[in-house]
Formats: C-alpha cells, structure tokens, sequence
C-alpha cells in the first residue's frame, strides 16, 4: 500500500518537474550580455556596435538596455513573455530598477519595450509606443533591423537622459554584515568585558565596556567607489544587476 | 541568580519555539502579501486615473455613444468605491474587488470596440497615447496580480503546514484570497495595431 502511494507521489512530482521543465524552455536562460541575438539575424559588427553603444552607456549612466531578438514566442503573448524575461534575467540596478528591454519575436513579426520600474517615469507607456512606431517600424518593415534597434536605443538615450547618472551610483562596497551578527558580537564583547570585569572586581572596571577595543567592523563599512555591476569603461559587461519590471512599455507589430 | 537565569532561559526557549512555528517567517509573509496588495490597488488606480482622460478625449467626437461612455464613467465609481482592507484579504473581499474591477474592464474593451467606427478618433494622437497608456496600464495590473497570487500562496501555503498550522491558529493568521482566472468578463481589451 505505502508503495503504491510513494509510486503516485512520485509520478506527480516527476510531472511537474518535467512540465516546469518544458514552460521554462521558452525563455532563453539568463545571459551575461546586452546584445543578445539568438536569430542571426544581425552581424557581428553589428552585433559589436550595438554592444559597444550600450556598453558605454550602462558605464555612463548605469542603466542597462538589453537587445534581445528570438524568433517565436511559443504562442505566449510579447508583454508576459518579455516581462517574464527581464524580471528573471534582471536586467537594470536592484536598488534602480533602471533596466530596458528591447525585445524582437521575428517569426511573430512583434516587438515589445519594457521598462523597469525606474524607468516609467521617464518612459512612459506613450514614449515606448512612440519610439515604436516612428523608429522601429518603419526600419524593420524594409527588413533593416539593425537600423530600427540602432535608432530605437538613441531614442531611448534621449528620453533617458539625465535620469540617473554613474557618478552618484557607487555600490556601497562588499559584503553588508548582517544586523544580526553585529548585535552577536556586541553580546559577546560584553560578556567577556563583564567577565574580566569580575576579575578586576571594582566599579571602575566599567569603562572598560566602552574604551578598550571595539572591533572595526560596524564601524568603517566597506570600500567605497566600486562600480559593482557595471565595469567602469575597460570594456567589460559585468552583467545584470537584478533590476525589477512590472509591465509598463509598450508593444507592437510590423 | 538562579532565577533569573531560569526567566532568560525560558524566553530565549520561548523565542526559538515561536520562530520554530514559523511565527516570525508567517508575519513577514503577511507583511509581503500587504505590500503586494498595495501594488495591486496602485495599478488598479493608475487605470481609474486615466479613465476621465479618455472619457473626455472620447466625448469631443460628435454623436459618439453616449451609453457606452456612462457604462464607463459607472463602473469607475462602482470599482474605485471598493476598497479592500490590507489586513482583511479574505477570499470574499478579494472576490468582490476583482468582481467590481471586472466591470470596468468589460465596459472599457466595449469602448474601445465601438472607437473602431470612428477613423479620425482613431488617428487622434491624444487617443492613441491614451491607448498606449492604457495597454501598458493592464500589463501592469496583470503582472502585479500574478504577484499577488505568488506571495499570498507561499504565505497560505505556510500557514497550513505542520506545525505552522497550530501557531497560525494561535495568533489568527486566516488564509487569504487569490485573484481568479478570468471568465471571460475581465480580458484584457483587445488593442489593436
């Protein structure tokens, strides 16, 4: 009997893996670049201009636009999809949530932008469908996608400018050392000050509490000035920094 | 001396009984499932703020229908009149926010179906931002839900397991209500391009 049932848990379990397995198939796994090209429809110079655009970009001003064009969608409608991919990839600052996706489905003809939550202020839903229509349209209707991707990002650029900058973005460095463990290390530096306090016997062994030695750690935080997530100009993409996106942008097809 | 040592370790007990009861790991779940809430009724607001925008916008045609439009105008003031209690999220009051909510979204895909008739409404550029803006807003509503549900599963299903159950009955931690699958009434509005 218990095997029977240990056989039918084990049945289910095995169904929902396996059908988990096959939802999350459709969105590609978290990458660690900006452009993301999983058509070949673009070149590798182009892909290489484009990186290099939103590279300098992301260094500059630490938001993160992300390219990514996949040729079907599985029968998934573009704003779920795209926002499903951004939140999983995390694309944009935590702390920000200044993260843009540009997403291409080819073969469904669509093409969606998405805006982390720091980012609907200065692109509204109405700016995303704009830029749609007047950049990305007219260029991807004559089959020159990297040109309606290219203008796309200046647009976005523009919207974007001054919003947030990399020079007040200074990740504050290290590891935080948990409240819970300094609370622990204070109880425990005072129970070995009260102790030699007992040793000493007298009243005025009480300064020692204070005075003696207290250990750095709460006290200096970390190193400062570390850009973290985004190098500062050597060229390198350090990846997403785990940014947040709730729907807003705007989509449309060609 | 040996008292208070007994009281100190008595409360530390006491202290690592309650977080072995998922006291502590239910109020933060509850605490998650209120902020979400909050996310889902500023979305939901966000969509009765754009509505008088596109009442208007919409008003200015000659002889648009005036039905469709107070259906639109009734149902924001029935959706935006209830207002649900973040720390009351039972099924039923979840039911009936969704249910209100519901209404307006069927009388909004109703207007933006009849707007089909009017080409130069249509091509109106305050309209078609309007549009956009509306879309994104129930993108918006449809992400936050999801999330709604996400959190408030982890927290029902935390207060019902063993040995959380006894804890959540103890302090009154109830479950708390999901947004339902559409039944048609509450689709998205079909924007077309």
């Amino acid at each position: 009997m218990i095997s029977h049932i240990n056989m039918k848990k084990f049945l289910i379990i095995l169904f929902v893996l396996i059908t988990s397995i096959g939802k999350s198939e459709s969105i590609p796994s978290k990458s660690s670049a900006l452009v993301n090209d999983y058509t070949n429809t673009l070149s590798a110079e182009q892909q290489q201009a484009l990186t290099q655009k939103l590279l300098a970009y992301n260094d500059s001003t630490s938001t993160q636009v992300c390219i990514v064009i996949v040729n079907s969608l599985d029968g998934d409608e573009i704003s779920h999809y795209a926002n499903t991919l951004a939140e999983s990839w995390g694309i944009g600052q935590k702390d920000r949530d200044n993260g843009i996706l540009l997403l291409v489905a080819l073969a469904d003809r669509q093409v969606t932008i998405q805006t982390g939550y720091g980012m609907e202020g200065v692109l509204p839903d109405a700016i995303c469908k704009r830029i749609i229509e007047k950049e990305i349209k007219p260029a991807f209707k004559q089959g020159d996608y990297y040109a309606g991707i290219d203008l796309a990002s200046s647009a976005i650029f523009k919207f974007a400018a001054g919003e947030y900058t990399a020079g007040n973005y200074a990740k504050k460095g290290g590891k935080k050392i948990p409240f819970g463990w300094v609370i622990g290390f204070f109880i425990v530096y005072l129970f070995i000050a009260s102790k030699n306090n007992g040793h000493a016997g007298g009243i005025g062994g009480n300064r020692n509490i204070g005075g003696g030695f207290m250990p750095p750690i709460w006290l200096g935080g970390g190193g400062r000035g570390s850009y973290g997530d985004f190098s500062g100009g050597s060229g390198g993409f350090g990846g997403f920094g785990g940014g947040s996106f709730g729907g807003g942008g705007s989509s449309g097809s060609w | 001396m040996k008292r208070t040592n007994l009281i100190i370790l008595g409360l530390i007990a006491t202290v690592f009984l309650f977080s072995g009861c998922g006291y502590n790991s239910m109020v933060k779940l509850d605490e998650k499932v209120s902020a979400q809430w909050a996310q889902v009724e500023n979305v939901y607001q966000r969509r009765a703020d754009l509505i008088p925008n596109l009442v208007n916008t919409v008003k200015g045609y000659a002889n648009f229908e005036k039905d469709v439009l107070t259906a639109v105008t009734e149902a924001r003031a029935k959706a935006t009149s209830v207002n649900v209690d973040a720390s009351k999220l039972s099924p039923e009051s979840i039911q009936q926010f969704q249910q209100a909510q519901g209404q307006l979204s069927s009388s909004l895909s109703k207007l933006l179906v009849v707007v089909e008739k009017y080409p130069d409404l249509k091509a109106n550029q305050n309209f078609l931002e309007l549009q956009a803006q509306l879309e994104g807003t129930e993108n918006r509503i449809t992400v936050e839900r999801g999330r709604f549900n996400e959190v408030t599963q982890e927290y029902n299903s935390t207060i019902r397991t063993f040995p959380n159950n006894i804890t959540s009955g103890m302090f009154g931690f109830s479950k708390k209500g999901y947004f339902e699958a559409e039944k048609g009434a509450e689709k998205v509005p079909e924007v077309k391009f």
